[in-house]
């Protein structure tokens, strides 16, 4: 019973039904072996696979809890991998680590600024977030072509390719770069006073500002945030491929994040957010879309699929439904407090 | 007055929430043509039994009847096709819209499929006129105050034509005149024969307009009453459950202590502060151990004083001195950081963040004090949580309840709470007492007292005078966005004085 209500229950049960689903078509599909040290296995490709968007999700989580929305993220992107593709190609020496890092620290550096201008735009000049964000959206695919001068560029640098393809300690990095930095957000909102002020500002901005939480700042931030993370998830994408694509890298990737944190259970109204539960939800689109490939569905009607799978999920999260199955369920002893219920009579 | 034939009847109403019986069989009868006051303290069930009888809530058992009809209603719009209208306390119109298009929502006159605009403004301003409102239907709703749209909300009940008006704390925003205005309206719907059910924390609108009472009490009815036939002091008894003399002792408890201010200084100083539109620049000494009452009406400055000495909105002239040192609040933090708390007189907008803990709320300003990285360790928080619930009387005493689902007297104690965690020395409280329940009252009341005889400076602001003229030792008298008077409360100053002052602005 307790376990049913938890609101990650479905968002969990339509994982496990996915993978499931995939075992018994793909017996194998559980697997996962050793080879030259490395781990592989479908398991470890979802985790690959869904680490760009976890780490864009994680970000949306955060912008979302203070009611905002970053559409941006995607044009982001691009421009990460536009930047330090760009310069590890135009540099003499593309090999080199040196060179690597000075690439990537100036991407991410870039894309910091970028997160920094949403979170201006939004919490000091006061734009609503949807169209604050929609200025970057569009504008951020034209800087990331400017960058690229309308080419696909594409470097041979074996250091860069260890962001998005390499392995240590048999794990790929990628899975290793997204899972820290998960860990760090978790730690940075739950184990500081910072979760719990992001939701009161989400909840209740102007009961918020006078009881002297600094709001500004902290929305501020989460753009931020946001914008770096998106960078990092733009470096995985161009060096899983080698190649920066202004067009196409990052494409609607702003729309599975929702995606992910709204089948998380957390509300598009802002207020309570769940890191675990956009987690689930990132799994849950990858092997969505690894699905999809294996069952050899063909890939016109992925959208469909993916859309049945996210509808069936957020109505079992709806109240209503939830309600109604609540109801439907044998009388057994309920327990005292339920969160959803009124409780006016007991003042 | 009594008509045969009532045209509400509730008989044996029951609800039950998980673990609370809401509503125990309880009878409730609404004639046509009378003012049927629901009393009971916040929690009574006055709520319950409204919302079960607009279809809100599903009753566990019981019968309704309208006019004769046994009715099992399902939803808002099944009461309101019977006939139920409701006026919230909060009114839930469309800020945006016009007011015609207020009153005229979902009943737009229609020619060929198009709305008739000349139409519905016409039909709009016959309905306002018969409420004898003036203002134009063309206008936004947001351009006007609020007791102007409940009226407009009242109208709109009139288009659909109801036979039964609930009015739930209609006059908990209201000034004296505007309430008066809501009085005549309501009398002439009741000449019409119109059955109305009033709720209001106010006794004296209780014994002003309403023929008949019905009192519960924990869900369970206490009894019905003729007005005429109830005595205040037994009403209130009979609402909280105790007899006369705890009542008394009740309501002689909080006053203000006589030592009044220490210290010649004053811990806080106005000088010259306002803000254009909003407070015309205005004096103000705050000492310690004194509490300073603002009078006015509804609108008058009241709460932009407040809000200004509190920096929650830009200043725009003079200064706030700071134990005699000159500066201007920043904003919010600023303010606290000087040791001044706020508590706004918007519960719900401006206090409560509704989907956090009681131990969240209570915590809220003592952490944004602190800056978000440093989280207050988990045992201090627990001591300050248990402190406060078990100090202000927070019911449940659950910290990890959220505070949304508490009742209004109990949020408010949760506010007092925030505040009184950051050990302010200037406490503002902007009617800290409205729309809750006696016994809340009177607690809030005694705690007021208390704290300024502990050394706080407190300004208390209520609608209610003889509140103020009871707690205030300085009482400070607002009119038309000025402080107009500024006088000592000894005990030779009565109501009639501070109402005298408000009225004359201070000129006489």
């Amino acid at each position: 019973m307790q376990l049913v209500r938890h609101r990650l229950f479905w968002p969990l049960v339509a994982l496990v039904a996915l993978l499931v689903a995939n075992t018994i078509n793909t017996p194998s599909f559980m697997s996962v072996r050793v080879q030259d040290g490395h781990l592989f296995g479908a398991l470890i490709d979802i985790m690959r696979n869904s680490a760009p968007l976890l780490l864009v999700a994680l970000g949306m989580t955060l912008v979302i809890a203070t009611r905002g929305i970053d559409l941006s993220v995607g044009a982001v992107v691009a421009i990460s991998g536009a930047v330090a593709l760009s310069f590890i190609g135009s540099s003499p020496n593309p090999e080199a680590l040196s060179t690597v890092l000075v690439a990537v620290g100036i991407a991410l550096a870039l894309c910091f600024v970028l997160g920094v201008w949403n979170g201006f735009l939004v919490s000091v000049l006061g734009i609503q977030p949807i169209i604050a964000t929609l200025v970057l959206m569009t504008a951020g695919r034209g800087i990331a072509m400017l960058i690229t001068e309308g080419q696909i560029t594409t470097i041979t640098s074996p250091a860069y390719r260890v962001i998005g393809s390499g392995f240590w300690l048999g794990l790929p990095v990628s899975i290793l770069i997204a899972g820290g930095i998960f860990a760090l957000v978790a730690v940075l909102t739950r184990r500081t006073a910072l979760g719990m002020l992001i939701e009161a500002v989400g909840i209740n901005p102007e009961a918020s500002r006078l009881a002297g939480v600094q709001s500004r700042s902290i929305v501020w931030t989460v753009y931020a945030m946001t914008g770096l993370f998106a960078g990092i998830a733009g470096l995985m994408i161009s060096s899983n491929v080698m190649a920066a694509d202004a067009n196409n890298a990052g494409l609607f990737i702003e729309l599975d994040a929702i995606l992910a944190v709204v089948i998380g259970g957390t509300s598009l109204a802002g207020g309570k957010f769940s890191l675990g539960g956009t987690l689930i939800g990132a799994f849950i689109i990858q092997t969505l879309t690894l699905t999809v490939t294996i069952l050899g569905i063909s890939p016109s009607v992925t959208p469909l699929f993916k859309a049945i799978v996210v509808i069936a999920v957020v109505l079992m999260q709806a109240p209503v439904v939830r309600r109604t199955m609540a109801s439907r369920r044998p009388q057994g002893p309920r327990p005292a407090a339920v969160e959803s219920k009124p409780v006016e009579v007991a003042a | 007055m009594t008509t045969p034939s009532p045209a509400v009847e509730m008989t044996g109403i029951s609800i039950e929430f998980p673990g609370v019986k809401a509503l125990d069989g309880v009878n409730f009868r609404l004639f046509p043509g009378e003012v049927h006051s629901l009393m009971g303290e916040n929690g009574a069930g006055k709520s319950t039994l409204i919302k079960a009888l607009t279809g809100v809530y599903g009753i566990d058992s019981g019968r309704i009847t309208v006019f004769g009809v046994p009715q099992t209603f399902t939803g808002p719009a099944q009461a309101q096709a019977a006939g139920i209208s409701t006026v919230y306390q909060e009114v839930n119109l469309c800020e945006n819209l016009s007011v015609a298009e207020n009153i005229m929502l979902g009943h737009e006159p229609r020619t060929g499929g198009r709305i008739d605009w000349r139409r519905l403004r016409r039909e709009a301003s016959t309905y306002l006129a018969q409420l004898g409102l003036d203002i134009d239907p063309r206008s936004l709703l947001s351009s006007h105050s609020l007791a102007v749209q409940q009226l407009v909300a009242i109208s709109r009940a009139m288009v659909v034509d109801a036979k039964v008006l609930i009015l739930d704390e209609p006059t908990s925003s209201l000034d004296a005149g505007e309430v008066q205005q809501l009085f005549s309206v309501m009398r002439v719907l009741r000449a019409q024969g119109v059955a109305i059910l009033f709720v209001s924390h106010f006794l004296d609108q209780i014994y002003a307009i309403s023929d008949r009472l019905t009192v519960l009490r924990n869900g369970q009815l206490v009894g019905e009453y003729l007005v005429g036939e109830l005595p205040r002091r037994q009403l209130v008894s009979k609402m909280i459950g105790q007899s006369l003399e705890v009542l008394e002792q009740l309501e002689d408890a909080p006053r203000r202590t006589t030592a009044a201010r220490t210290g010649a200084q004053p811990v806080f100083q106005a000088i010259g502060l306002g803000r254009r539109g909003a407070i015309e620049p205005f004096d103000l000494d705050l000492f310690e151990g004194e509490v300073v009452g603002l009078a006015g009406l509804l609108g008058s400055g009241r709460t932009e004083l407040a809000r200004l000495l509190y920096g929650a909105d830009h200043a725009d002239a003079g200064e706030l001195a700071v134990a005699g040192k000159q500066g201007r609040m920043r904003g919010p933090r600023a303010a606290m950081k000087q040791g001044i708390a706020f508590s706004s007189e918007h519960r719900k907008a401006e206090g409560i963040v509704g989907d956090l803990t009681v131990r969240e709320n209570l915590m809220l300003a003592l952490q944004a004090d602190r800056g978000w990285a440093r989280r207050i360790p988990a045992r201090k928080a627990d001591e300050v949580v248990s402190k406060y619930i078990a100090a202000l009387g927070i019911r449940p005493a659950n910290p990890d309840a959220l505070v949304r689902n508490l009742s209004g007297g109990n949020q408010q104690k949760v506010l007092l709470g925030r505040w009184l965690a950051t050990a302010p020395r200037l406490l503002i409280l902007d009617e800290p007492t409205r729309g809750i329940d006696v016994g809340a009252k009177a607690e809030i009341q005694r705690l007021v007292a208390s704290l300024a005889s502990d050394g706080m400076a407190v300004v208390f602001i209520s609608a209610e005078l003889d509140e103020v003229l009871r707690l205030s030792h300085r009482i400070a008298v607002m009119r038309d966005r000025r402080k107009v008077a500024e006088i000592d409360n000894d005990d030779s100053t009565t109501l009639d004085d501070v109402v005298e002052l408000i009225a004359s602005g201070g000129t006489s």
